[in-house]
């Protein structure tokens, strides 16, 4: 098993998830520098959190134009996995792979705490190891974390159940007070069709030791660990959306 | 020697901020007048922010050795051991000034600089703190400032990745045009690979490093050292900060002395080129020859003093081998920097600044890191006398639970999650204890099981009504807070803000603070490690005095941590320490009756000493399942906090708690004093130790139920002095969080 996470300039979360699958879950993963063009060898992909280019666009445009993003539809198209965390989830957004977009929170401000979500899929890659329903504890830490979509692409994600994570309370209770930045619906994460992408405003690699103050996030690349260990593969699909 | 100077150079020493006697000894050490660039570059490096004029011979009084200090004052940030051949690098910095006139780039370039003076050791930043005064948060000349630095902390820091981890936040009207901005920066270097600012070898390339040179922040060390002015013009010597290429520097510039080609770095920070050339050469004892015209540049026209002055951020210089030149651009090319070599080190002290084939400077570079030192009047200021005789007994009364509400409602109490919920406080996944609770603390990954502690404290209040007795608290009230964390003093580092040191009222009151802090840092012997001195801070009216004294503790076994919540409903409630309350310069008297005023003792050190390093024990062998220190408001604030950050009531009888009355008992404040719950088993264990450590000891109630009750003695004959539902005391505390509950 092998997971690459990439480095643009201005990521600044590579190395934390860097040690969280490896010094945490002692899996294999290896760094991806973003002039890559080559993604062969590798079962999932981990976009990290951060200002890639310093965000000075909008956050993951740039980014979303990069080599290594190019290099990932043949990835997916190939059977790999992508998982693009906070500024990876925008860079998907931006570079297609997933639908919708983002905008800055309701209070158009920076906001970090904690937070919980509601597992809504438990049969993809990244959630096999929960079970519907679970409610995680994790951290959010974005400026730009309002997910919204149009009418068209809110059904398309409820015809395809993309939906994997919404804002809850510690019950696993949505609603608007447990809304952190007035996304859609409640929307944390959202996969592709397929499950092979997706995309997650909280970062699993902050709660990914009890000493930090929850472990809850371990099981979300715990899920992707078993995915790939056990062999299983997602039936193919194009690798963007639109 | 003065009176010999003509009209034209008097003009001309005024030009750049200089004295007329201070141009004569440039042309005493030259032997000649100084050329416009050399006389530009003497203006910013003499200037009272680059220079410590008036400061150096005061503040060679602080305590700089120690126990496992490993770089004192003098590099561009201290280094103390932490344990597994790491290194903790340590500084503060105010940015005052320039958060005044421009609050969004002022505060952020604060943090830009903090973050590179740590990077010049050779560490990796891993947290900052941020410590700040503004003047009435309601007030219309003041919200916009306070805005903007928060906003400029939140976009600086969360992009470059460096969690902000802790601060604190203070209001008084004296902050309203002159606000306080104070940004500590840590980082972590192995420790035989802390780097050095000495430049060494001749021949060896001086290579630029980092963002291109522009006309922002001219000046800016020299603007920092006069009083504000409200000149709009003001605004040009403020810089601009681009994060992000401060993020490629920080990998770029590790990476660079990864390659072990460099052989010493200085960040470009205050008076910029001319302050990295020259500094890095005088430490070094050699000289440089460089020509400006290869300074990478983002605008046109330039000339060589602008080019020399500019404060353009995120640049640093690096004095690399010869022969290994490639290496390092090659590492800037990876990060898409500009780097180029400008120049090469000589043997003789002398720095050869060329525009192209003109020779602009060439001077020995000690002449101006060796600037005069001053020793100003200093005379107890006229309002003392006054301000400490007050009846503070005659104050009207004001019911004990609204008291205590309003307190909590106080700026300097009142929950700060709505600001430090902007701020990254988690990225690089270290932080064990969150902002909010008496210090932050840190684990040291690659040293586990050890973690850090950081606390920042200051109180103008206090320094105002006694400096001597303000120096002493704030380092005092840092290493308590550090102690309910679990963690033992190990450095500090401060920033001394004060009006103008050319009045001997302030001066004195410089004075007689750095006294307190010097004797308080001898007493728990922990050396000062650095910091930095900003005067002038006087727009119309001056400041409180007002040093912020920031501590890095360490923790042998980071899991073993305190924090301030109560854990159990049925824990005993324990006030341990000797402290005798009281309401002179309390926050009490300043919220509730608007007033600064009253007398402050001096504590009895070594017991204060004993407390510290008794909570300290007690917290790291997990013998209490609480501690806080009691600080703003007394003991009643104090335990509403832990009641707040536990979510569980208490009941409180303070029968046994001294003397004094109803008021000096809940709201009186004094050093010395910790509250810790724990288990009611856990007592002879907790005994043994205070009567070891010769600390008083009193049991005062019991964690129970969703009110904090406190009265006079047990049971139901009396009736408590106050008996508020904890979530009442939430709504004061953080109306947002009270509306969600």
């Amino acid at each position: 098993m092998d997971i690459g996470i990439v480095v643009f300039p201005g990521s600044n979360c590579d190395a934390d998830t860097y040690h969280a699958v490896r010094d945490v879950l002692g899996q294999h993963a290896r760094y991806v520098w973003h002039e890559e063009t080559s993604l062969r060898g590798l079962d999932a992909v981990i976009l990290p959190g951060g200002f890639s280019y310093g965000d000075y666009l909008r956050a993951g445009a740039i980014a979303a134009t990069s080599p290594v993003v190019r290099a990932l539809r043949p990835h997916v198209e190939g059977g790999g996995l992508v998982l693009g965390i906070c500024n990876g989830f925008q860079t998907l957004l931006e570079a297609g792979f997933l639908p919708g977009a983002m905008q800055p929170n309701v209070r158009a401000e920076f906001r970090c705490e904690f937070v919980h979500v509601r597992t809504e899929r438990a049969d993809t890659p990244f959630t096999c190891a929960l079970a519907p329903g679970d409610v995680l504890r994790l951290p959010i830490a974005h400026a730009e974390g309002r997910y919204v979509a149009d009418a068209t692409t809110r059904g398309a994600l409820a015809a395809h159940r993309q939906v994997v994570f919404r804002y809850c309370d510690a019950r696993g209770t949505v609603s608007a007070a447990s809304n952190p930045n007035g996304a859609l619906d409640g929307i944390a994460g959202i996969a592709s069709p397929s499950g092979a992408v997706l995309g997650l405003m909280p970062h699993p690699e902050r709660a990914s030791e009890d000493l930090l103050g929850s472990a809850d996030g371990l099981r979300i690349f715990a899920s992707l660990s078993r995915w790939i260990s056990s062999g299983r593969r997602l039936p193919a699909q194009p690798a963007e959306v639109h | 020697m003065a009176a010999e100077l003509s009209v034209s150079s008097r003009d001309r020493a005024a030009a750049v901020g200089l004295r007329a006697s201070e141009y004569a000894e440039i042309c005493r050490r030259l032997g000649r007048d100084p050329s416009p660039a050399e006389l530009g570059m003497f203006g910013v490096m003499w200037s009272e922010h680059c220079a410590y004029k008036h400061s150096k011979a005061v503040l060679r009084r602080l305590p700089t050795g120690g126990h496992g200090l490993l770089r004192g004052p003098g590099e561009n940030a201290g280094a103390v051991s932490v344990g597994g051949g790491w290194a903790a690098v340590f500084k503060m910095e105010s940015h005052n000034h320039p958060s005044a006139i421009a609050p969004f780039q002022g505060a952020a370039t604060g943090i830009g600089g903090i973050i590179r003076d740590i990077l010049a050791m050779g560490a990796r930043p891993i947290a900052l703190l941020d410590s700040l005064r503004f003047g009435p948060p309601r007030d219309p000349a003041v919200a916009p400032i306070l805005r903007g630095v928060v906003a400029g902390i939140a976009a600086y820091g969360n992009s470059i990745g460096v969690p902000t981890v802790g601060g604190e936040l203070v209001c008084a009207p004296c902050y309203r045009r002159n606000p306080l901005v104070n940004v500590a920066c840590l980082g972590l270097v192995p420790e035989q690979r802390i780097a050095s600012s000495r430049a060494a070898g001749a021949g060896n390339a001086v290579v630029y490093l980092g963002a291109r040179t522009g006309r922002d922040g001219m000046q800016g060390a020299a603007f920092a050292s006069v009083e504000l002015a409200g000149d709009p013009t003001d605004r040009s010597a403020v810089q601009m900060g681009d994060p992000f290429t401060g993020k490629l520097l920080i990998e770029a510039t590790l990476e660079a002395l990864g390659t072990g080609a460099v052989v010493a770095v200085q960040d470009m920070g205050a008076a910029g080129l001319t302050c990295a050339l020259s500094e890095s050469s005088a430490r070094g004892g050699v000289g440089m020859d460089v020509d400006l015209q290869l300074v990478p540049r983002r605008e046109e026209g330039m000339t060589p003093e602008e080019v020399l002055l500019s404060e353009s951020q995120e640049r640093m210089l690096l004095v690399v081998a010869r022969g290994r030149e490639a290496e390092v651009l090659r590492v800037a090319e990876t990060w898409a920097l500009p780097a180029v070599v400008i120049g090469r080190v000589v043997d003789a002290p002398l720095l050869t600044v060329r525009d192209g084939d003109r020779v602009v400077a060439c001077l020995d570079p000690r002449h101006l890191t060796e600037a005069p030192e001053y020793a100003p009047d200093a005379t107890p200021p006229a309002y003392l006398a006054a301000a400490r005789r007050v009846d503070l007994a005659s104050l009207p009364e004001v019911p004990a639970g609204e008291a205590l509400l309003r307190l909590l409602a106080a700026p300097a109490i009142a929950s700060k999650r709505w600001l430090y919920r902007q701020y990254d406080h988690m990225v690089q996944t270290n932080t064990v204890v969150a902002p909010g609770a008496d210090a932050a603390v840190l684990r040291l990954r690659d040293a586990a099981p050890r973690g850090l502690a950081l606390a920042v404290d200051g109180n103008g209040r206090f320094t105002y009504l006694d400096p001597y007795v303000g120096g002493i608290l704030a380092v005092l009230e840092a290493a308590q807070n550090l102690a309910c964390a679990g963690a033992s003093p190990a450095a500090v580092t401060d920033c001394l803000n004060f009006a103008s040191p050319e009045r001997p009222e302030v001066f004195w009151t410089f004075r007689q603070a750095v006294d307190g802090i010097a004797r308080a840092c001898e007493v728990l012997d922990v050396p000062v490690v650095g910091g930095n001195v900003s005067f002038y801070n006087e727009a119309g009216e001056g400041i409180f005095p007002t040093p912020v004294v920031a501590m890095l503790g360490r923790l042998g076994d980071v899991r073993a941590h305190g924090t301030p919540g109560w854990a159990r409903d049925g824990d005993l409630v324990v006030l341990l320490g000797g402290g005798l309350p009281r309401l002179d310069g309390s926050e009490y008297v300043a919220t509730l009756h608007g007033i600064t005023a009253g007398r402050l003792r001096e504590p009895d050190l070594f017991a204060v000493a004993r407390l510290i390093r008794c909570v300290k024990d007690i917290v790291a062998t997990a013998l209490v399942a609480s501690a806080h220190d009691c600080a703003d408001g007394g003991l009643a604030v104090a335990l509403a906090e832990c009641c707040l950050a536990g979510g569980r009531g208490a009941d409180v009888s303070l029968g046994d708690v001294g003397t004094g009355g109803q008021r000096e008992l809940l709201f009186g404040e004094a050093i010395g004093r910790v509250l810790v719950s724990l288990r009611p088993e856990a007592m002879p264990a907790l005994t043994e130790v205070t009567r070891r450590l010769a600390v008083p000891l009193v049991v005062i109630g019991r964690v129970r139920g969703d009110r904090l009750t406190i009265g006079a003695g047990p049971g139901e004959a009396a009736e408590p002095w106050l008996d508020v539902p904890v979530c009442d005391l939430r709504a004061a505390w953080d109306p947002e969080e009270g509306l969600r509950a």
